[in-house]
């Protein structure tokens, strides 16, 4: 996909050979014995520029896969640490185009796929095929959309099979069988398993219902669920892994960001990272 | 203009969608318990004892049936047209938010919760619910933009008077939108024992067709009146809208009455072709906010834009999707007035009548006398007069200079 790979001595693993699709590097972590670390950052916090280089800098320090947030004026699942890094990326003049130079950029220099999680309006307003194409384009792997399930997705479901573009529904604890079912069928790439009932925030323990929930969702025929919300450590990366796919790690990060800048970010990658080790017994297989 | 000839009836639709309008866009995580709210209702519906029970708390307590007034020194002002008021600011806690309460504080019961929450603008919504949640021996939250919390002072005072927590929210606009949005959050933290008793004929499916039909006693309440009073139905019936609760529940009989034209007004602020209105049908287009597709006050990229408005019950940035089916049918027509326009229209009922009316409802005030105009001595317009103003003389007191130098006022 991306032309300009080594444009600016990127990095050899960058560009074309890396993977588009945060299934394939799913698979590729299964077959290593190991689940994903999944990374969000708003695009345009503190600014687009550094916002890129923190999304780069996540990779180098071992998240597997990349979750950019766009920000959106009312962003009803974020709890305070997102919201605060989205209101003053708007202040700073976000515009929507900027994510699609965003994952453009951070492609062409690390070999990590790119998600982009969005509320709905923004997608709707820019048209959902223009939106999926500029995507594509970029070089991204798809869509985590929040604030959208599977029965008000028609659009989007069509859109993104026809770009070959992964969505990535949400699955919470309160979901009945049947919601999960549709949820597992209608997602591409991973289903989002919320690990609480809450918004997004760092909390000390990542609830119990997340084991539970996966469990339902791999009974309900997931083939990948990453489990988010809450984690904020190595510790709880590992204790993610060991029945889950994939740790996906947010506010943390965003505070990461906010307190210490792009180092900052990567020191808390690395120590999330090292939450990233073979998941215990053989539950690897299971799936 | 002439109607289009329409085979089925607009009463009462069951949503999800309202023509393009409508839908449930929502978090999954709140998805199962508003199919439970949903399920409760059709239920509940369905359910002879709830309506009597809803009907019987109506006459005991809210003071339904509200009354009807004409106001004939008002209407000299507008070119001649009779005008009556449907007195909603009579009822219990002085606006037409009870009458949406008390049925979703029913349902709150029915569905076995023992905590609501809900959002508030003017606090009109916010009183009524902790109202019913005093009533109802229910813990009540209620989230209010900071904003709000500053100009309603009296009605925050008021509700923690019942008990109520009050939480300033301080995010994004720190208005109604805002507001919504951290109940919203509040809901999904504590989904399981919380029931959120939202205050709009807006939001995901069902909330836009069970406000309505908890509101739309006001409309067959001042359907029968009206009948009863004049022997006819009037030419037109004028309501605020903000969210739009309280024009729908006054639309609502009328739907099928082709000879009624039904006239929203919206709040135009400082004027629609300022940056400073709430006008979402006038200068909206639109998208999606709150769980719905409607017509929405948004820039190039979608992100919702701050709404003005001196009246806080109508600064919304969106509006219920009924409004915008009717409005794109041209079945209802939605015109705009001013800050400046809705305080002339409350002084003026004030003055010659008595009557100190909400904010919100001083808009269709200044709309019917806009109105009355046109139609001219024969005309014959129900405004719903859907609150009542005293939560509003601070406002009014600064905006007419009427407080003396020094005075404080809370």
């Amino acid at each position: 996909m991306s032309a300009s790979s080594t444009a600016d001595g990127a990095r050899p693993s960058a560009g074309a050979g890396s993977p588009l699709h945060v299934a394939d590097t799913i698979d590729a972590a299964r077959d290593a014995g190991r689940g994903i670390l999944v990374g969000y950052l708003p695009v345009g916090f503190p600014d687009l520029a550094t916002s890129i280089e923190a999304a780069v800098a996540l990779v180098d320090n071992g998240v597997d896969a990349l979750e950019l947030g766009l920000p959106y004026s009312d962003p009803v699942m974020d709890g305070t640490a997102i919201q605060r890094a989205t209101t003053a990326a708007l202040q700073a003049g976000f515009t929507v185009r900027d994510v699609f130079a965003a994952v453009e950029a951070i492609r062409s220099r690390v070999a990590a796929p790119v998600l982009v999680m969005t509320y709905w309006n923004p997608v709707l307003q820019y048209g959902a095929e223009r939106f999926a194409h500029a995507l594509r384009d970029a070089g991204g792997a798809g869509l985590i959309t929040p604030d959208i399930t599977p029965d008000s997705a028609q659009e989007w479901i069509a859109v993104s099979e026809a770009t070959d573009l992964e969505r990535v529904f949400l699955a919470a604890p309160s979901s009945t069988d049947a919601r999960l079912r549709t949820t597992v069928e209608a997602s591409r790439g991973f289903v989002y398993a919320v690990s609480t009932m809450g918004i997004t925030g760092a909390r000390a323990d990542v609830d119990a219902a997340a084991r539970g929930l996966v469990g339902r969702l791999r009974e309900a025929g997931a083939r990948n669920a990453c489990v988010g919300v809450g984690i904020s450590t190595g510790a709880q990366v590992a204790e993610v892994l060991g029945y889950a796919d994939g740790a996906i790690v947010g506010s943390a990060l965003v505070s990461a960001l906010a307190d210490g800048g792009v180092a900052g970010v990567g020191r808390l990658a690395a120590e999330l990272a090292s939450g990233v080790r073979s998941r215990v017994g053989d539950a690897a297989d299971a799936g | 203009m002439t109607e289009p000839l329409r085979l089925e009836s607009l009463i009462a639709l069951p949503g999800p969608y309202f023509g393009e309008y409508g839908g449930r866009f929502m978090p999954e995580s709140l998805v199962a318990a508003i199919d439970e709210l949903s399920e409760a209702y059709e239920a509940a519906k369905a359910d002879p004892a709830f309506t009597a029970e809803l009907d019987a708390l109506h006459r005991d307590y809210t003071g339904r049936p509200s009354i009807m007034t004409e106001v004939p020194r008002f209407a000299e002002h507008a070119g001649g047209a009779r005008i009556f008021l449907k007195r909603e600011d009579l009822n219990h806690t002085g606006s037409h938010k009870i009458n949406n309460v008390l049925g979703q504080a029913l349902l709150t019961r029915r569905i076995g919760k023992t905590r609501v929450i809900a959002e508030t603008g003017a606090g009109q919504h916010g009183v009524a619910t902790a109202t019913a949640a005093a009533l109802f021996g229910f813990e009540c939250t209620i989230f209010m933009g900071e904003v709000d919390t500053q100009r309603q002072a009296l009605n925050v005072a008021r509700m923690r008077l019942l008990g109520a927590e009050v939480v300033p929210v301080k995010t994004g606009s720190r208005t109604l939108k805002d507001a919504i949005n951290d109940a919203y959050r509040e809901w999904v933290t504590s989904v399981e024992t919380t029931n959120y008793i939202f205050g709009t004929a807006a939001g995901p499916h069902p909330f836009p067709a069970m406000v309505r039909d908890f509101q739309s006693y006001i409309g067959r309440e001042a359907r029968a009146q009206m009948l009863e009073r004049i022997g006819r139905l009037p030419d037109a019936v004028v309501a605020c809208v903000g969210g739009g609760s309280n024009a729908i529940g006054i639309f609502d009989a009328f739907l099928d009455d082709a000879e009624v034209k039904l006239y929203g007004i919206e709040a135009a602020g400082d004027g629609v072709d300022t940056e400073r209105h709430a006008a979402s049908i006038e200068r909206g287009r639109p998208g999606v906010l709150h769980g719905a597709r409607s017509y929405l006050l948004q820039d190039a990229d979608g992100q919702t834009l701050e709404s003005h408005s001196i009246s806080a019950g109508l600064d919304y940035p969106g509006v219920g999707p009924e409004h915008a089916y009717l409005a794109d049918l041209g079945r209802a027509s939605y015109q705009p007035a001013t800050d400046t326009e809705a305080m002339d229209a409350l002084a003026l009922l004030s003055r010659t009548e008595g009557i100190i009316p909400a904010i919100e409802s001083a808009h269709a005030l200044a709309g019917a006398l806009r109105l009355g105009r046109e139609l001219g001595p024969e005309g014959v317009i129900l405004v719903n007069l859907s609150g009542r103003g005293d939560k509003d003389v601070a406002t009014a007191g600064r905006w007419f200079d009427l407080l003396d130098e020094g005075a404080e006022q809370s």
